[in-house]
């Protein structure tokens, strides 16, 4: 909300926002991911990407402290208990680490927003869970995020079902961005859209991370969301990473086999 | 009260009963018992208990009644309204159920009963220590419309993450410029844990609060039990900007002229004409008794009501 404040902010505090160390995660003898390492530091963009089950979810998920992992540590840098190991925190301090300074953004903005009640309410929500109890000027932080999200202010009282994918979508945006948190997930977030909406609501996504320079997991298995949004990337295939560096590295210069079959399979018009 | 009084305290006319005393089994009134006891120490919080059939189907009152069965004694006084009134249906079912299973006298007069069983209802007339305010709960989560995963809610209960339950305000406040809630409004009970109240309406909540009385309450399909002991704090949810407010009507009860009474709203006839009377039948009585008169005060219906009476 105040982006000018938060990037002077952010210089000062560079330091690593996230450490994962050795993530693996078994379904029993399945494996999910293996042996996962990487850094992450404030308003940077990592792209995960890789075929349907490379791990992507699988990884987030652990990462976003709702699946524990079979081993291997995640350390998050929280505005409460400074840097920590988010499943060695208490239960009742990691969830409201995860309320305070994280966001989840669905692939199915069904999963992600209450389709019971109104898209104002769903925006307005992560302030209630933070403990505003003004609705004036909940209302109004929801009609701001509602035009940032570019989203007709006057139909925020209409319920999710009434809104397009693409509009649910931006909804779910807003959800996770109202409380101004320090790290979003997003699980192929333009997944389910047309090429154009997919176009726009990226490019709105885009001027947010870069407005507040929120650093950001994005999973996809599109490689063109991963050139236009991620900094870095992770290649995963088969529940390990094979390739990682910088996005227009990887996508450029190609070193891993799969990386190249991967980015020779997209599709040119 | 008559927590302590079980089986062994009954009179000799029971010995020759068909049913065990007040319905439920020994064990059963123990098991409910030491769940009230629970309730009573961890105020609004919902514990878990073995709800049993009862004669009447779910939602018919089975935890307000096996509440009642748990706690009432040979010597107690027993009043149960329905939506405040002594004389509809379901009040006068489970009334003469407990006087049958019981042996218990039975009253209309909330000064005079020791347990008080209702729904929808809280009696106008304050509550005094000695008395047990029982009340049914379809519905103990209040949490539920917004929240369906019990292993979620129970979490938030936990951990006390309690603003969710602001989304149902906010909501209410969105579409109908203020907090409309009717009835059920939820209530934080010592500040530590959320309660739905059963459905009374709002303009009772502030009687939960401080309250000399004990209030339990039981939900028989959802197997849960909770209670607000006497002289608990009970706050209504609200906003800054929009503090909690009971209803207010302009009009005055019809027949008695109360002010200051729940009323509810009665269609006379296809013409449009209604009257306001109050929700709370045995208070009425007493205030039309005491002489007070309301401006459709000797109408028909207050003729049948007093001809009911005697």
């Amino acid at each position: 909300m105040n982006a000018a404040a938060k990037m002077t902010a952010a210089p000062a505090e560079r330091g690593t926002l996230l450490r994962v160390d050795g993530l693996t995660k078994w379904y029993g003898h399945v494996l999910g991911c293996r042996d996962v390492s990487f850094e992450m530091r404030p308003g940077e963009v990592l792209g995960i990407v890789g075929e349907s089950g490379s791990g992507k979810t699988t990884l987030l998920n652990c990462i976003s402290g709702r699946l524990a992992p079979s081993s291997g540590s995640i350390a998050f840098d929280t505005s409460r208990f400074g840097m920590a190991d988010i499943y060695a925190l208490s239960e009742p301090d990691r969830r409201r680490m995860q309320r305070e300074d994280w966001g989840f953004v669905h692939q199915n903005p069904r999963d992600g927003l209450r389709m019971r009640v109104s898209g104002g309410a769903n925006v307005a929500e992560p302030m209630m869970n933070l403990g505003s109890r003004h609705y004036g000027r909940m209302r109004q932080a929801t009609i701001d995020w509602l035009e940032r999200v570019e989203l007709d202010t006057r139909r925020i009282d209409d319920r999710p079902a009434n809104f397009s994918g693409g509009m649910q979508q931006r909804i779910q945006v807003a959800r996770n961005l109202i409380h101004e948190p320090r790290l979003v997930f997003m699980d192929e977030p333009t997944g389910g859209l047309d090429v154009s909406v997919q176009a726009r609501l990226l490019d709105l996504l885009r001027e947010l991370v870069r407005d507040l320079s929120l650093a950001v997991i994005i999973v996809t298995h599109d490689m063109a969301v991963a050139r236009l949004m991620a900094d870095r990337l992770m290649v995963m295939k088969g529940g390990q990473v094979v390739e990682t560096g910088l996005t227009d590295q990887v996508l450029d210069d190609p070193q891993h086999p799969y990386t190249q079959i991967l980015v020779s399979s997209v599709l040119q018009i | 009260m008559s927590v302590q009084t079980g089986s062994n305290n009954a009179p000799e006319s029971a010995l020759g009963r068909y049913y065990n005393y007040a319905y439920l089994d020994e064990q059963t009134k123990r098991m409910i018992r030491r769940a009230i006891l629970k309730a009573l120490a961890i105020p609004g919080y919902q514990v878990p208990f073995g709800s049993r059939e009862m004669p009447v189907p779910y939602g018919w009152g089975t935890g307000g009644i096996q509440l009642t069965a748990a706690i009432i004694g040979p010597d107690d006084v027993y009043k149960c309204i329905d939506q405040g009134a002594d004389d509809t249906t379901n009040a006068v079912s489970i009334r003469q159920f407990f006087a049958k299973v019981a042996d218990v006298e039975t009253t209309e007069d909330t000064g005079a009963a020791t347990i008080i069983q209702s729904r929808h209802r809280v009696p106008e007339k304050p509550l005094k220590a000695g008395q047990v305010m029982v009340l049914q709960v379809p519905q103990p989560e209040p949490l539920r419309y917004l929240e369906p995963r019990e292993t979620e809610t129970r979490a938030m209960h936990a951990y006390e993450e309690y603003g969710l339950q602001y989304v149902s305000l906010y909501e209410s406040v969105s579409r109908f410029g203020r907090i409309a809630s009717g009835a059920n409004h939820p209530v934080m009970v010592e500040e530590r844990y959320l309660m739905a109240p059963s459905p009374i309406p709002k303009f009772d909540n502030p009687k939960l609060g401080y309250s000399e009385a004990i209030y339990l309450l039981g939900a028989g399909r959802e197997k849960r039990i909770y209670a607000v002991p006497p002289y608990t704090r009970v706050r209504s949810l609200d906003f800054e900007d929009h503090p909690f407010e009971v209803q207010t009507w302009e009009e005055s009860c019809a027949l008695c002229g109360a002010k200051d009474a729940y009323l509810d709203e009665v269609v006379l006839d296809d013409q449009g004409a209604k009257m306001f009377v109050c929700s709370d039948s045995h208070h009425c009585a007493e205030r039309r008794a005491a002489g007070h008169a309301g401006p459709m005060a000797g109408h028909q219906l207050d003729q049948t009501e007093k001809e009911a009476a005697q």
